[in-house]
């Protein structure tokens, strides 16, 4: 699966490695602003206080 | 010249095709790419370790990241609280009028109602966690729009006292997460200042002593701690949280105990109040 997308990506390994780098970075950009909150939100329908945490 | 060779091979035997592919290897790229194959298990474990990564992000994120944001938005939620209060409650100020000139009874202090659930009712100073911590105390200890919350971090457990009412004053908040409210509970020491603002002005308690109990020991909430059907005599606070830090195996109770009253902030606070 990445040996395929190293392959699909164009230029020399420079580049590859830059677009690499701004992939992940929007990635994690995804994750931190729409994903992680939301499955947060999830676990807290879970959680239960007694004394609460 | 090279898809000509690739057409030919095609009508060519077999033997002949094996040679014609390993001569046109040595020669370039194109002719590489009949050899990579996408193995169904490499896949499935590249996605495997991709989803563990995530995973770990996801508990960095909660423990570090979001727990950093939202201290420093529940700061500056209580700055805003504390600021709002000041600016009102000036125009509250009324002379007590169960004080006596030359008494040295200390006159009871002020108790307001208890709010609406998620509502305001506190904002709360603890110098030895900071001296720039504060954070808005909510009612109820509801996870969602209290504990969690980027606005509060510090719920008030419904049906005990009020701040300054005889009885126990009891909060809850996280120890570690969501804005690691009480992460440094356990660095109080004894005597202590724990100041609460309301509208009507400031409550000092000072810290008293803990006590490590199970999640379930709901009776330090009472309105005489661990004590059952005690009538209250005392003025306290109970500050209850997870530990220990990063666990939530037991629960940390503690008990301060109400010191004074008065209008205008405390000079130990006085730098930081609504700023």
């Amino acid at each position: 699966m990445y040996a395929a997308l190293w392959h699909v990506l164009p230029g020399p390994v420079w580049v590859r490695i830059l677009i690499l780098l701004v992939l992940l970075a929007a990635v994690l950009y995804v994750l931190v602003t729409w994903v992680f909150p939301w499955v947060d939100g999830m676990m807290q329908a879970n959680e239960e206080g007694t004394v609460a945490v | 010249m090279v898809r000509h060779g690739t057409i030919a091979t095609m009508t060519e035997p077999t033997a002949n095709a094996a040679s014609d592919g390993s001569r046109r290897d040595r020669r370039g790229r194109r002719s590489r790419r009949p050899r990579r194959r996408v193995s169904v298990v490499g896949v499935f474990g590249e996605l495997l370790v991709t989803a563990g990564v995530v995973v770990l992000l996801f508990l960095g994120w909660q423990t570090w990241w979001n727990s950093a944001v939202l201290s420093s938005q529940q700061t500056s939620a209580a700055a805003q609280q504390s600021k709002d209060w000041l600016s009102f409650g000036h125009e509250k100020v009324t002379p007590d009028p169960t004080a006596t000139p030359g008494s040295t009874e200390v006159p009871a202090p002020p108790v307001e109602k208890e709010p609406k659930q998620a509502e305001p009712l506190a904002v709360i100073y603890i110098p030895r966690f900071g001296s720039d911590w504060k954070r808005i105390v909510r009612e109820s200890v509801d996870v969602e729009s209290v504990l969690n919350s980027f606005d509060a971090g510090v719920g008030h457990y419904t049906g005990t006292a009020m701040p300054g009412q005889v009885g126990n004053f009891a909060v809850a908040a996280h120890d570690t997460g969501y804005g690691n409210a009480f992460i440094d509970v356990s660095k109080l020491r004894i005597g202590d200042p724990i100041y609460i603002q309301t509208p009507q002005g400031f409550y000092t308690y000072r810290f008293r002593n803990y006590e490590y109990v199970q999640p379930s020991a709901v009776t330090v909430l009472l309105p005489v701690p661990r004590e059952k059907d005690v009538k209250p005599t005392q003025r306290l606070i109970t500050m209850t949280t997870c530990n220990p830090p990063y666990h939530a195996q037991e629960r940390i109770a503690a008990y301060g105990v109400f010191d004074s009253f008065q209008k205008t902030p405390p000079t130990a606070i006085a730098k930081q109040v609504g700023k």
